[in-house]
């Protein structure tokens, strides 16, 4: 294999990997953006979402299309039951606060998954494609995963019905001005209870996609809830309240990690890509200090 | 005044009775460092279930060990070096003290090693650990039979040769080796160095982090630099991860070799066919056609007292659990034997690891017979014979099979690298090595 083939080879595993990265990454924008809160929980309601969808599926019997709708289901009473029992309580607290309990929502969402559907492995096949593609393969000598072809194609979808949603809906409006305050939000007149209830009930549909793509990846197992370390240096290089940015962030953070590992990772003994993520992301910040996408803000003294 | 001394003295007299009472029924105490929760669950749960079956078996069926009742009691490790550590500290001393410790990772057994060398509790990792603590000179505490990674490392090169024509066909061979960036995954390391040296193939080191989610740069290199054989020394995900990921890549399975913590049903079963012919070592068999197996359903399963269930009894990592505690039970039995008392201390036990022998004979009178290999520990070598088969996974009957005789170790090459290490050890801790004489 001819070394610009390689390169390209990398490069492209990288950009792909970096769209499995964006998929958690994006999880933890929504909510920020709309509420102010860094949701320690995202990765374990990935995980909480594609159990409850094997489970359906493995104990119920039920067909795939059907348990994703009942998982979807099941991630809206989540969200207003989390509103119901935590968020409520909460209103206009200090954001370390707001983040505390998410660390507990955290601890206690695994702890459910993992009292209703077991610790085991599980097998997620919703007939999503596995393996390489043949066709690039035969044809050009490169190996690309059809499972992340079709991230990118869900991730692509995904970014254009939240923006839209964001920018053009009278509920995207609502949850803007409450992410910039809750108080003057509730001023005028804006539910801060349903807006929660929504915008936790959207991130939980993000966690699900994202929990059936590195579900089918690697099974369903609670190490998936470990794959928000792989969003956050993709937070800190993107901004944490914008959707481009996670999108970008993860491109940049998959390529860069895979150069990395493969162009001096040999050379220095392997498995740097891991912090080696937080070296390209704090790097950016050196520049960037919102990061590349995030809001400047100002504060007037 | 008088009366009311009397009281209390009575009172006192009948609260301190039952617990007397209970403090003078003596039990094997058992602990069982497990993980039943965390990333590495999928495999800490099978070998729990197995080890807790084979004990309460015991229990159920003889009435424990000689007439003596076993106390089994689970601390939660979760994988976690240090929570591995507090459950050994909390529970060291608990019921009047633990007889043996079965941590199920290297990197707590490692922690450990100092420590009950230090409280005088035998420590027994089984096919894990430090290479190294095979020398009983150095390391009298630790027990690692019936085989090293060291070992496992020369049977599995060994197959390879046999596959490829010879020890001398190994020349000019490129050997990858995709390994648990952790103590654990860098065991083999040394043995694979030497090995490569000797007989002049190429080794290539290809670590990848804890867990082991993302390992496409990994393959990336594999897909390029084609590697004639791939061995792999993972663990939890990382195993499920790189099957899927060398199928994906176009790595044959059958040149694609795992050590026995890389071999359970789990890590084969999500990659579905693909995962067809996929091999790697292990020490004994798996199933559940054995009649020991027979017991646990009898005893155990058919009257609701299994510690897991009843169709996941006899798979690879649940058989492990079973034989950890079968030779453990064993050394007690051979500790009450040498010692002339049913009542054993550590101590005792730890002579009873010494001078095991569990011979096929042995095996048979078990319920286990062709379920694993004779074994025999003496002062000096606390490792055993070292002898590991090759299995290779049918994804379609969904079962592995054992293709391969059982290769023993070679000495020639793991012999002076345990003697080393466990010199390096013994000179840092300041230890004299015992004469075995």
């Amino acid at each position: 294999m001819g070394d610009f083939t390689f390169f390209l080879e990398t490069t492209i595993s990288g950009l792909m990997t970096g769209v499995m990265y964006s998929l958690v990454a994006l999880g933890f924008v929504l909510i920020f953006k709309a509420s102010g809160i860094f949701n320690f929980a995202q990765g374990v309601m990935c995980l909480f979402a594609a159990l409850t969808l094997v489970g359906l599926m493995e104990k119920f019997g039920l067909p795939a299309w059907l348990a994703i709708i009942a998982t979807i289901g099941v991630m809206i009473v989540l969200a207003w039951l989390i509103e119901r029992f935590v968020l409520q309580y909460m209103v206009s607290q200090s954001p370390i606060i707001l983040f505390m309990a998410t660390i507990g929502l955290a601890y206690v969402l695994e702890g459910v998954g993992d009292l209703m559907w077991g610790s085991d492995v599980k097998l997620l096949d919703i007939g999503l494609p596995q393996g390489a593609s043949d066709w690039m393969l035969d044809n050009f000598n490169i190996y690309v995963e059809k499972l992340e072809l079709v991230a990118g194609v869900v991730a692509a979808a995904m970014v254009a019905v939240l923006a839209v949603f964001f920018q053009k809906t009278r509920i995207g409006r609502a949850l803007r001005a409450v992410a910039d305050d809750h108080q003057a939000a509730l001023s005028v007149g804006i539910s801060l209870r349903t807006i929660w209830v929504i915008v936790w009930s959207v991130a939980g549909i993000v966690a699900l996609v994202t929990g059936i793509m590195w579900g089918s990846k690697s099974g369903v197992q609670f190490s998936l809830s470990l794959i928000a370390l792989k969003a956050l240096p993709v937070l800190i290089l993107g901004g944490f309240t914008s959707i481009p940015g996670a999108i970008v962030g993860g491109l940049i953070i998959g390529v860069g990690e895979k150069w990395a590992e493969i162009y001096v990772g040999s050379l220095v003994g392997g498995a740097i890509e891991n912090w080696f993520a937080y070296v390209l992301a704090l790097m950016f910040l050196l520049v960037r200090p919102q990061g590349l996408f995030g809001e400047k803000i100002i504060e007037r003294v | 005044m008088k009366l009311k001394i009397f009281t209390t003295l009575l009172v006192a007299a009948a609260l301190a009775l039952p617990l007397a009472a209970s403090a003078g029924a003596y039990e094997l105490n058992v602990p069982s460092l497990t993980y039943r929760t965390g990333p590495y669950a999928p495999n800490g749960i099978p070998f729990a279930n197995g080890y807790a079956d084979y004990w309460n078996l015991l229990n159920e069926r003889d009435g424990g060990i000689e007439g003596i009742k076993i106390n089994l009691f689970e601390c939660e490790t979760a994988y976690n070096t240090q929570q591995g550590v507090e459950c050994y500290e909390n529970t060291k001393g608990q019921n009047g003290g633990s007889l043996i410790y079965q941590p199920l990772s290297t990197g707590i057994t490692y922690q450990l090693i100092p420590k009950v060398t230090e409280d005088n509790i035998p420590l027994f990792s089984m096919g894990y650990g430090r290479t190294s603590a095979a020398n009983g000179k150095v390391f009298p505490w630790i027990f690692n039979f019936p085989a090293t990674y060291w070992d496992g490392a020369t049977a599995i090169m060994q197959y390879v040769a046999d596959r490829e024509g010879g020890m001398d066909k190994l020349k000019g061979k490129k050997v990858a080796l995709v390994y648990h960036n952790s103590a654990y995954g860098k065991e083999p390391i040394r043995t694979l160095e030497v090995m490569a040296a000797k007989y002049g193939f190429e080794l290539q080191l290809l670590p990848v982090d804890h867990p082991g989610q993302e390992q496409k740069a990994t393959w990336l290199q594999v897909r390029k630099d084609r590697p004639d054989w791939v061995l792999l020394w993972g663990w939890g995900v990382m195993n499920q991860v790189a099957i899927k990921e060398a199928a994906s890549v176009r790595y044959p399975m059958d040149h694609f070799v795992g050590i026995w913590w890389s071999a359970s049903e789990n890590d084969v079963l999500p990659a579905g066919d693909e995962a067809n012919g996929y091999l790697a070592a292990t020490v004994h068999a798996a199933g559940a056609g054995f009649p020991l197996h027979q017991d646990i359903f009898k005893f155990l399963y058919d009257k609701g007292k299994g510690a897991g269930e009843r169709e996941r009894v006899g798979e690879v990592l649940y058989n492990r659990g079973v034989l950890a505690a079968m030779w453990t039970a064993e050394a007690m039995r051979n500790a009450m034997k040498i010692h002339k008392t049913k009542e054993i201390t550590p101590a005792m036990l730890r002579d009873g690891f010494e001078t095991l022998k569990v011979d096929e004979k042995r095996l048979a009178e078990l319920g286990l017979k062709g379920f694993t290999y004779g074994i025999e520990i003496t002062c000096a070598n606390h490792s055993g014979p070292g002898k590991a088969a090759i299995q290779q996974w049918d994804a379609k009957a969904k079962q592995w099979n054992i293709i391969s005789k059982f290769y023993d170790r070679m000495d020639e090459i793991t012999g002076p690298l345990i003697e080393e290490d466990s010199a390096g050890f013994a000179k840092e801790s300041n230890i004299t090595p015992r004469s075995c004489g």
